[in-house]
Order: C-alpha cells, then sequence, then structure tokens
C-alpha cells in the first residue's frame, strides 16, 4: 500500500503547474452561467486545447495526452490550485464522451469529440422532464422513427448549459409499446439550433440562466446521432451515470483546493477564539482529504481491474455535502460580507464564494438527487429491501 | 504505480483475525473483563500475541516484526469489529514508546510486550490529556509520561468504571523514573500518535459492526407487515453510516503510511484519521441504538458492548476538538 508518485506523474504534475501559472487569468472570468461569461469560457476550452490541456485522459487522436485516471487527478488538483476557470464543456467532456467511448462508433467518436475537445461545440444535458425527475424513466418525449432517420418531440427541462449551448444529448421514447418504463428508449444527438427546438432558459437560485428547458416539435436527428441500439438507450444512459455522480464530475481536485482556500481565509480573517468555526473548517478539510483519498482508493482498483458501480452514490452524498458545508463556513467566515452577491462590486475574492456558495447548492439536487442517491446505496450496498419512494 | 488499497496478505492477515475472533466469543470475554476476571480476556491476548499483533508496534531489534503501522490498523480494525476488551491501543503505544527510547527497558519489556507475556497500559499526562491509565488493574506495566520524564508506576488508585464496562480507569500511583530528557517527550508525542491511529482504526471496526447488525436487524423486525428496513427514515440513516464510515478508512489508511515514513504531516493526517473515524463510529452507534429501538437499549443485547464503546474511542488518544485544532496546526 502507498500514495507514491512516479517521478514521470511529478514530471507531469509540474508541466500541469508550470502552464496553467503563465496561462490562468488574473482576473476571474465572468460567471459562466452568462451570455458574455459563457463566450469566456469557451474561449478559455480553446487555449486549453491548443496545448492539449482540454482532456488530457482522451486518446492523443481526438486532442488528448492518453494521460493515465492518476495523472487526470494530478492535473485536476493543479487545475483548480491555480484557481482557473469552471469547464463549460464539463457535461460533454464528463457525461457526453464516456457514452461515446463506450457507446459510439469509429465515425461518431472522429465526429463528435474534436470539436468539444476545442470548445468549439459545447454540449448540453437533455434527461430530465418535467414529469420525470428522480423518476427518470418515466420520461415521455417521443422518438418515432421515419424513412429518414428519427423525429423527436417533447419536453425537457433543467438541462444544464443549455441557455448558450451548442448541442444536446438526451433519452427519449422510441418504443411507447415496451413492458416497462425503461425499456424501448433511445438516446440521441440533436443541434439546439434545429427546426422545431425552442430554448427558454431559466434562472436558477440567483436568477443566472444556468439551465433551460427544451420544446421539441418534430426535430429531425438523423441515424447517425442515435448513441448504441435504439431501444437500448437506458442501458447506454445508465453507463454514464457511474462517470457524473462518482468521481469525474466533481473532482477532488477542486475540494482540495477550496479547503486550502477556506483554510487561508479562516487564518487571515477568524477570531482564533472561535472554535466552532475553527471546527468546521477541519471538517472542510478532513472531507476533502478524504474525498481525495477515497478517489485514489478507487483509482487503484481500477488500475487492478475492478469497477464502480453503485459506489459512485456514496462519492455524490459525500462531495455534494462537503461542497455546501465548505461554502457555508466561508460565508460565515465572511461575516457581514458573506451576502453580498458574486455581482457585487466589494464581494470578497471576486465574488468566488458567493457564486461557488449558489453552485454549491445545486449539488445535492442534479446527477439524481442525494435522497436517491441513499436509496441506491441502501438497496444496492446494504442489501435492504425496496420499499416506496 | 501509486497502490492505495491492501495487499493480499494484509486481506489475509484481517480474514485470519476476524475468523479467530469470532469463534472466540468476545461478547462473554467483555462481560467477563468487566466484572474484573481478565482471565478469558488474557486468554484471548494470548492467541493475539501468537497471530503477531503485538509484535506488529515492537521495533525487530527487540524480538518484533515492525514497527508496521499499516498492518497495526487492520488488525486494530478487526479487535474493533470484534469488541475485544484491553488496553489494546496502549500496549501498541508503549511498544511504540520504549522502541524509540531504546536502551535498557526496551530491552526489559518489549519482548514480553511482543509475545504477549505482558500486557502494559499507558498514561500521558498533559493538559486536557486523560489522567487515568486505561486497565491497570489488568496490566502487567503501566507506563506514565509527564513531562520529559517516563516511570514505571508502582501502583494504581480505584478503578472508575467507564461509560463503557470494559473499560477500567483508574489513575497511576508512584514509581521510579526509567528516563529523563527531550527525547521522552518526542518518543511520547509518537506514541500518542500510534495510539490516536489504531484507535481510529479500532473505532472504524466497531462501527461496521454496528451497521452489519443493525441491518440485519431491521431486515428482519417487520412493522405495519414489512420490514422496518424498507422505510426511506430507516434507509437513509443507514447510507449516511455507511458513507461516513467508508470515507474514514482511507484517512486511516493515509495516517498509518505516514507514520510509516515519519512524515512530518503525519500528525495531522492521524488526527484527521481520528476526527473522521470517531465520528463515524460514534454516529453508527448511535444509529444502532435507534434503529434497535427500546432493544438497543437495554445492557442484555450483546450489541450494546460496541454500542457503549463507540464514545469513549471517539474521545480517546485525542478528542474531536483536540483532533481538529490539530488538522489546522
Amino acid at each position: 500500500m502507498d500514495l507514491d508518485f512516479t517521478p514521470a506523474e511529478d514530471v507531469f504534475r509540474a508541466e500541469v503547474r508550470n502552464w496553467l501559472a503563465s496561462h490562468v487569468p488574473a482576473v476571474p472570468l465572468p460567471s459562466l452561467e452568462t451570455a458574455e461569461g459563457f463566450a469566456a469560457h469557451r474561449e478559455w476550452e480553446r487555449t486549453l486545447f491548443a496545448d492539449r490541456w482540454s482532456v488530457v485522459s482522451w486518446p492523443e487522436a481526438f486532442g488528448g495526452r492518453g494521460s493515465s485516471p492518476l495523472e487526470w487527478l494530478i492535473f485536476e488538483e493543479e487545475y483548480y490550485r491555480a484557481g482557473a476557470p469552471g469547464r463549460v464543456s464539463q457535461n460533454g467532456i464528463n457525461l457526453l464522451a464516456p457514452t461515446l467511448f463506450e457507446h459510439g462508433t469509429d465515425e461518431q467518436r472522429a465526429r463528435v469529440l474534436p470539436p468539444m475537445a476545442s470548445g468549439e461545440v459545447v454540449w448540453a444535458q437533455a434527461w430530465s422532464e418535467p414529469e420525470a425527475g428522480s423518476d427518470l424513466a418515466s420520461l415521455r418525449s417521443t422518438a418515432v422513427r421515419t424513412a429518414e432517420g428519427w423525429r423527436i418531440s417533447g419536453q425537457k427541462t433543467w438541462s444544464s448549459r443549455a441557455a448558450f449551448a451548442d448541442r444536446a444529448f438526451g433519452l427519449f421514447r422510441s418504443d411507447p409499446e415496451a413492458d416497462r418504463p425503461h425499456r424501448g428508449l433511445t438516446y440521441l444527438m440533436f443541434p439546439l439550433d434545429a427546426d422545431g427546438v425552442t430554448v427558454r432558459p431559466i434562472g436558477r437560485l440567483d436568477g443566472k440562466p444556468a439551465f433551460a428547458e427544451l420544446f421539441l416539435d418534430d426535430v429531425f436527428v438523423p441515424d447517425e446521432d442515435v448513441i448504441g441500439e435504439p431501444g437500448q438507450g437506458w442501458r447506454v444512459a445508465m453507463s454514464t451515470t457511474g462517470n457524473e455522480r462518482g468521481l469525474t464530475l466533481r473532482s477532488p481536485g477542486r475540494f482540495t483546493a477550496a479547503a486550502d482556500r477556506l483554510t487561508a481565509l479562516w487564518r487571515s480573517a477568524a477570531d482564533p477564539c472561535d472554535t466552532a468555526l475553527r471546527d468546521r473548517v477541519a471538517d472542510a478539510v478532513i472531507g476533502a482529504r478524504a474525498y481525495q483519498l477515497f478517489t485514489y482508493a478507487h483509482t487503484s482498483r481500477i488500475a487492478a481491474g475492478g469497477s464502480i458501480g453503485a459506489e459512485s452514490s456514496l462519492n455524490k452524498v459525500y462531495w455534494s455535502e462537503l461542497d455546501v458545508a465548505l461554502h457555508e463556513t466561508a460565508l460565515d467566515l465572511l461575516g457581514p460580507y458573506g451576502e453580498l452577491s458574486d455581482e457585487a462590486a466589494e464581494a470578497p475574492a471576486h465574488g468566488r464564494w458567493a457564486e461557488g456558495h449558489t453552485f454549491s447548492l445545486a449539488g445535492p439536487i442534479y446527477a439524481g438527487t442525494n435522497e436517491i442517491q441513499r436509496d441506491i446505496i441502501a438497496e444496492r450496498l446494504l442489501g435492504l429491501p425496496k420499499g416506496r419512494r | 504505480m501509486m497502490r492505495f488499497l491492501l495487499d493480499a496478505e494484509q486481506r489475509e492477515f484481517a480474514r485470519a483475525l476476524d475468523g479467530m475472533l469470532g469463534s472466540a466469543g468476545t461478547p462473554r470475554v467483555v462481560r467477563s473483563w468487566a466484572s474484573g476476571d481478565p482471565g478469558p480476556g488474557r486468554a484471548v491476548w494470548a492467541r493475539l500475541a501468537e497471530a503477531g499483533v503485538f509484535a506488529l508496534a515492537v521495533p525487530e531489534e527487540h524480538e518484533g516484526l515492525g514497527p508496521l503501522p499499516v498492518e497495526l490498523t487492520v488488525a486494530f480494525g478487526e479487535l474493533g469489529r470484534h469488541v475485544v476488551p484491553g488496553p489494546l491501543a496502549e500496549t501498541a503505544a508503549a511498544g511504540a514508546l520504549l522502541g524509540r527510547l531504546g536502551g535498557d527497558v526496551a530491552r526489559a519489556w518489549l519482548p514480553q510486550l511482543a509475545s504477549g507475556k505482558a500486557v502494559a497500559s499507558l498514561c500521558v499526562l498533559s493538559p486536557g490529556g486523560s489522567p487515568y491509565a486505561l486497565d491497570a488493574d489488568a496490566a502487567d506495566a503501566v507506563f506514565v509520561v509527564e513531562g520529559d520524564t517516563v516511570r514505571l508506576a508502582e501502583s494504581h488508585g480505584p478503578v472508575q468504571p467507564s461509560a463503557d464496562p470494559a473499560r477500567r480507569l483508574a489513575r497511576p500511583l508512584g514509581g521510579v523514573v526509567l528516563e529523563e530528557g527531550p527525547q521522552v517527550a518526542a518518543a511520547a508525542a509518537h506514541a500518542a500518535d500510534v495510539a490516536a491511529l489504531v484507535t481510529a482504526a479500532q473505532a472504524l471496526g466497531l462501527g461496521r459492526t454496528l451497521l452489519e447488525r443493525t441491518v440485519e436487524y431491521v431486515r428482519r423486525r417487520t412493522q405495519f407487515g414489512v420490514a422496518v428496513g424498507s422505510f426511506q427514515a430507516v434507509k437513509h440513516r443507514l447510507a449516511d453510516t455507511l458513507v461516513a464510515l467508508e470515507f474514514a478508512q482511507p484517512l486511516v489508511y493515509a495516517a498509518a503510511l505516514a507514520l510509516t515514513a515519519d512524515d512530518p504531516a503525519a500528525g495531522r493526517e492521524v488526527a484527521a484519521a481520528k476526527v473522521a473515524a470517531g465520528e463515524a463510529a460514534h454516529g453508527a452507534a448511535r444509529t444502532a441504538l435507534q434503529l434497535h429501538g427500546a432493544l438497543g437499549y437495554t445492557g442484555e443485547l450483546d450489541l450494546s458492548l460496541w454500542i457503549r464503546k463507540a464514545r469513549p474511542l471517539r474521545d480517546a488518544w485525542g478528542t474531536p476538538a483536540a483532533c481538529r485544532a490539530r488538522v489546522l496546526a
């Protein structure tokens, strides 16, 4: 048992750190959830891509470096340590790309992945519907077979980034006669500017259009944009939920970096006699370290031939609650400045804590609510009987 | 390539201890120990020694196998799972203390600690620390560190019962100074880290059994015509218990690795592990108590031996508050 990095991994870390030191913008970009910020973040993706840092774990053919999972973790640690911008392409990179690597065709990978890596095409996830949230399998949007391909109709919602994104991927009911709700679904990709698509941005808690509703009226999708076999969409989609809940969507580097910043804030701002706050800062530091180590153990298990299944629900509950607790603590440390919005000129740290706090509040909800995750943990990991939801 | 996982030998070591302790009937052993009869407990101790558990903290030059902090945490996980009584962490820490000090006292005691012939307790007197030596009445040697001195206690005060019936606390009294100097304080600090580490591992093992037994219980227990384990309020509490235990475990291994390497950050890693493991086990005990209902609130239930140990282990060798302060020190 060890926690040692190889000399090559140390070199990789130094290379990442050096590149970030000379490229990360000194002043944070405008919020990702605004038109101006979205464009700035897309530009940043191009900068990352130009030097092959946008998708380090992908094969070189698609713009990556073929990095190992551990190198990817190192990259993430350095990325967030450097205070680099949020990733506007993360839904595509972390959710769609793994699906294409597993279920896509060579043609799809060659066509979709490089422009995703460069930020030229930004992807949104179109899974949830007004009547299908936690109970995703009850979704009703349809995909109807035609001579030339498919026609999709219905309504998708809570589609992150869709207000400004270029394309979306999601699940559609292609066989209304199937005997079970999760059968007869098909996984499709479609452009958000196609005929029949109406995008209505939705303001999140602070009003920024972080997600959107999608109204789909007989939108044409060619066969080449079906991922996996028609009717097998549920199986295809579920292969990425482990990624979403597990390590790739919220890598430990985010939290170790945020915990370091929180510690610095505490040292500079806190009353040393306030041990209640001190304990919460310590818990954030411990929590971030625990998540980092848990992930190293996961990576080791995968390298030894293991896989992650329902265990990814443990991750989801853990990081999402850690993120909220960490940011709540930061706001408390900021005292009267804690309530300033990230748009306030006098917001501490360019509004980073305020933005991070707002963002963290969504964590226990998206990617499967924490209530659903706890059901999965109880039923699949602890073996408790299924009950009414 | 990094491999942050137990190896096959370490896993086999855990399995062997689990099998041996599982057949030892430890709840009965604990009840004897609690009543002042350490006989059955010493018999288990001898079998643990035979399996090499106490030699893991003792350096090779003193007839030990160690120091091997990772293996110690593996062993203490099993000791916790099976709620083994006695000054376990204290004997391991005494091994670490004397191993660092060396000299005559090490030659006199370490081979005996490694072989299980002698059981030791340890008390590190410090502001805010415990004034008691655990199980001093059952120990063959009680080492007392105070500032720059270490002494071998001559006797002990009356036993003060603990919330955990298996923990018998007493103030060490008198004795001659064995060694004096700054090296004593340094060795004692290292010993306290070892004690905190293995206590964290022991707490996690305790928590795992509390969770397993409670899951078994809520699967069996029916109310309103269904297993109570099918209710979300019950499930979610158990899910949170598993989350806490699972995320504490790697902190314990990382702290063991830091101690192995004599890493300057080892104290912080140990403190983080102690907070997380202690809180996870304490939470598991509260969950076990709650989900067993009135049954959980009885001393007759064997699981009460685990429930009652969780809080003392959470506080022993570093309260959560003290450890959190240390994480940020």
